[in-house]
């Protein structure tokens, strides 16, 4: 550590002798991902400085060394939580760079998709942060939830957490049978869960005081400071990326982007609770709206053809071998695309030589720049206001370091 | 002291440790866990078995015990080695000799020889209580200070200052009781306590609710466990023990949930006695059975029915843990100044009225 | 506009005419040299620009009343080495990185591109840190990655990677395979 540049003035401001603690990795809030080392007077945060990197694995210098389609398993360990999305935003860069558009069936099974593991998101920060302020029981109704969503999701891409569904110009399977009614129970019995938590927290006296008030940020230093998301949404600022720059087929459902006040902690997690509801009404509208068709491009040159089509078509089975050992081969150029991930803006910048791997790929972490901005909101206040706050910036280790 | 005596003594005294640290402590374990499990959807421990015998996850507390005993006991570099080890002892020890003014049952007459179901009858039982409950924050506080941690010592100091705060507040909680009863012996307390419209909880359910959040306080639990909270502190001022120190700041704090429960119980909640029956009735009722067997089943009644109403307060006890976030440390220095004193304060006020005025009638 | 020759896929993404945030950079930049180059690719606004003026441009984006562009998204570095090809003007000005910021605008909801093309040997830039505040972790990290020293940044310090570590990792030229040397406890 070279602390002789940093700022120690509050060794003089201090009524006592302040303690220098580290805070992390760790400890039972940072959950081994992120470092504080706070400058205590009393329990009264005076200086703070936040470390992170424990959890980089170089993601883009591995994207670099992967063909175009192999990025995807990376991309699931950004937002860990929420991986479906970063996979959409992923597929949609690419998708974006080459000028192509999936089938209607497909944008619909990854806005479906995409909004399941939104929840997922969802239910994790929210749970969690009611974990760390020692509701314990509210956790375990929001893991229940977290669980029966995941059970969805496993029922089509077979895998719970880190899904890795999407491809360049499709997914890689359809919705299974009986997808419809089995999201309607579930989605009953979360909302059961939903107003169990809703009971336990929203009104509970302990749980406003600890989270009224705390961590507030203005609107204006919000958006100095790169806030998206539910953060920025409890602001007041209703920029979703899903209204303001529509992709998929979001420009057709009917949402509300729930916007809050003043940026507190209790806004964002009054934001987050009511995007449950949200991204439950979305994906109950793409259900029944949902077209038959195609899930994949019909191109064999981006999208890999079925097995059927490679073992009987001489074209099919050259792009596949063609794909698989050199890549898709991406033209060249750059694009950038942003979706809206469970935490914010999760923008991918790709840029291409036209060979079969990335020169670029580059993704924005929503939290990122959130956690920079985390001085500037706790200090001042009490060392117990440090958890509910860096719980509801929700640092996700994968996706801030990378 | 005869013979006699002290053998009564030493076998009231078995009973209530093995009643805390044998009976009380494990179950309670097994309790949160199955309640909690409960609670929350869940199975709950139910793994452990012997040949087979899962015995409804009570094993667990055994397993836990073998394996706590058997963990290393580790001392950190720079601890002051003699007050670590000293402070889980200073921990326990108050929370049970806490329990020996609670009567757990009444005076019965068997075979000539007068029993009376307390180890101590007290004249001053109450303030007994509460000047040996006050001496467990001494365990908290070397605890943090010994262990050369910063976490624990800034648990030890969030546990001295609630501890004392709370005190304060929970002595004036009980002194409109103690004036409505006019005595500070918990033996007297109870035995006024036999007929229903005299329990405490009837005249002082206000006093009641006041009691039970500062003895939940006290006692370091949700939502008042900011000295452990574990979000913060990692687990506050015992983050730096393992194997049976830590079981011993564990079994103080189950051992402490016993002794508030029985305290309730013996100050509202009429102790051992059964609603509408006095304890003569009760033994009148079985007269069939000679004199001496009466009163003995009268006894073992009133025991059982003490115990009931002590199950009943711990599962409440454990309700609130399993269902209420924490509060802040603030917070709760400024619920215990501002909320809790000035209400105590007021309480007393209103029976002080009451008995003036002849609405409260003293018993 | 330079030739977009090297560029295959232009009209896929780009619209005809110059979109309003182009214009209007061009308009207030066009005659100063301070624009190298513009495209909208896939429809995405590109204004590259000269290092030197970095402040003044972005300064001008963040104030004027028709751009606003009061948030910076994001703050990247790419690594041109064996790749310069991709785009023609920078093998005529020798650069190797190209910084980018992504820039959005809440109120006008559009966002723009600007891209810092940089040679190796004069690896620094202003920072842009007073204009917007959150820019200061992205150039902490672009220091840490690409080694892109940024002039005038309050706390220049590695941020992913520990304070011992050598070079610089997602420059093209640091391999894969490289091992770091082992670092003992500090005290």
């Amino acid at each position: 550590m070279t602390d002789s540049s940093r700022d120690y003035d509050f060794y003089v401001e201090s009524h006592t002798e302040p303690m220098v603690i580290n805070m992390g990795p760790s400890h039972p809030a940072t959950h081994g991902t992120v470092k504080f080392l706070l400058g205590l007077d009393g329990e009264t945060i005076k200086d703070i400085d936040v470390e992170i990197g424990y959890l980089h694995r170089g993601f883009e210098k591995e994207c670099e060394a992967q063909l175009w389609n192999g990025v995807f398993p990376y991309t699931d360990r950004l937002d860990y939580t929420a991986s479906a999305l970063n996979n959409i935003g992923y597929a949609l860069a690419v998708e974006k760079l080459i000028g192509i558009e999936v089938p209607e069936r497909c944008k619909y099974i990854r806005v479906i998709i995409g909004e399941l593991a939104r929840m997922s998101g969802h239910y994790t920060n929210l749970g969690a942060s009611a974990l760390e302020l020692g509701a314990l029981t509210a956790f375990i109704y929001f893991v229940e939830a977290r669980e029966l969503v995941w059970d969805i999701i496993e029922s089509v891409c077979g895998a719970r957490l880190t899904h890795n569904y999407v491809r360049i110009g499709g997914v890689i399977s359809d919705l299974p049978d009986g997808f419809r009614e089995n999201v309607t129970s579930v989605f009953r019995t979360n909302r059961g869960l939903w107003a169990d938590f809703n009971k336990l927290l929203t009104k509970n006296r302990i749980f406003l005081d600890r989270m009224r008030d705390t961590g507030a940020i203005s609107s204006d230093d919000a958006i100095e400071w790169g806030f998206t998301g539910p953060c920025l949404r409890a602001c007041g600022v209703g920029y979703d990326v899903r209204k303001a720059n529509p992709y998929l087929i979001y420009d057709q459902l009917d949402f509300e982007i729930p916007v809050g006040e003043t940026g507190d902690n209790f806004d964002r997690y009054l934001v987050r609770m009511e995007e449950l509801n949200q991204s439950m009404r979305i994906v109950e509208q793409c259900l029944e709206r949902i077209p038959g068709g195609p899930i994949n491009v019909d191109n064999p040159q981006w999208r890999q053809p079925s097995k059927d089509d490679i073992f009987t078509e001489m074209e099919s089975m050259i792009f596949h071998f063609k794909n698989a050992i050199e890549g898709v081969k991406v033209p060249a150029g750059e694009a950038y695309q942003a979706v809206e991930g469970a935490n914010g803006e999760v923008g991918f910048y790709l840029v291409s030589n036209g060979g079969g791997k990335p020169v670029k790929c580059r993704v924005r972490p929503p939290c990122f720049p959130m956690t920079s901005a985390l001085p500037l909101i706790i200090k001042g206040s009490l060392l117990a206001d440090l958890i509910p706050t860096f719980d509801m910036i929700n640092l996700i280790g994968g996706e801030c370091d990378r | 002291m005869g013979i006699a005596e002290m053998i009564e003594t030493i076998v009231k005294i078995g009973f209530i440790i093995g009643l805390t640290i044998g009976f009380f402590a494990p179950m309670l374990a097994w309790v949160e866990r199955k309640q909690s499990a409960v609670m929350q959807d869940r199975i709950g421990a139910n793994r452990a078995d012997f040949f087979g015998f899962t015995v409804i996850g009570l094993l667990h507390s055994l397993a836990d015990a073998i394996k706590l005993i058997f963990k290393e006991d580790f001392i950190p570099r720079g601890a002051e080695r003699a007050l670590h080890t000293l402070a889980p002892v200073i921990a326990v020890i108050p929370s049970l000799i806490a329990f020996a003014v609670i009567p757990f049952g009444g005076k019965y007459t068997l075979w000539g020889h007068e029993v009376n179901l307390v180890i101590a009858d007290l004249d001053v039982g109450v303030l007994y209580v509460f000047a040996i409950s006050s001496l467990a924050t001494y365990g908290v506080v070397i605890a943090g200070w010994a262990s050369n941690n910063n976490w624990s010592l800034l648990g030890g100091l969030r546990a001295s200052a609630q501890m004392f705060s709370y005190e304060v507040a929970m002595g004036l909680t009980v002194i409109g009781l103690i004036m409505f009863y006019q005595s500070l012996s918990m033996v007297d307390i109870v035995a006024k306590q036999d007929n229903f419209f005299h329990w405490g909880i009837i005249w002082h359910w206000p006093a009641f609710v006041l009691f039970l959040a500062c003895a939940v306080a006290e006692n370091k639990r949700v939502p008042f466990d900011a000295p452990e909270a574990e979000a913060e502190l990692v687990a506050g001022y015992f983050t730096e023990y393992s194997g049976m120190k830590f079981v011993m700041f564990w079994t103080a704090e189950f051992i402490e949930m016993v002794t508030i429960a029985g305290l309730c119980v013996a100050l509202f909640f009429g102790g051992h006695h059964v609603p509408f029956i006095t304890d003569a009735e009760l033994a009148g009722g079985f007269s069939f059975l000679g004199p001496n067997v009466s009163n003995l089943v009268a006894m073992l009644i009133g025991v059982g029915v003490f115990i009931f109403k002590l199950v009943a307060l711990l599962i409440l006890q454990m309700t609130i843990r399993w269902t209420m976030p924490r509060f802040r440390y603030d917070q709760i220095m400024k619920l215990g100044w501002k909320m809790i004193l000035p209400l105590s304060l007021t309480w007393i006020f209103i029976v002080g009225v009451g008995i003036l005025t002849g609405v409260m009638p003293s018993p | 506009m330079s030739d977009d020759t090297k560029i295959p896929d232009m009209a896929a993404g780009a619209s005809a005419q110059v979109s309003a945030v182009l214009g209007r950079i061009k308009g207030k930049f066009g005659n100063s040299g301070i624009i190298i180059h513009t495209h909208s690719m896939h429809g995405d606004d590109t204004v590259v620009v000269q290092a030197e003026d970095i402040l003044e441009i972005m300064e001008f984006l963040r104030n004027d009343d028709e751009l606003m562009f009061d948030m910076m998204m994001d703050l990247t570095v790419v690594d041109y080495l064996g790749n310069q090809g991709i785009w023609s003007y920078l093998k005529g000005l020798k650069a190797r990185f190209e910084v980018v910021y992504h820039l959005y605008s809440i109120e006008k909801n559009h966002r723009v591109r600007i891209k810092v093309p940089i040679s190796e040997d004069n690896c620094f830039i202003n920072s842009v840190t007073r204009i917007w505040a959150g820019a200061n972790w992205f150039e902490r990290e672009a220091w840490d990655l690409y080694g892109i020293i940024f002039r005038g940044h309050p706390d220049l310090r590695r941020i992913l990677l520990y304070e011992d570590f050598k070079g610089h990792p997602l420059r093209k030229d640091f391999s894969k395979t490289d091992r770091q040397p082992l670092i003992g406890p500090k005290n």
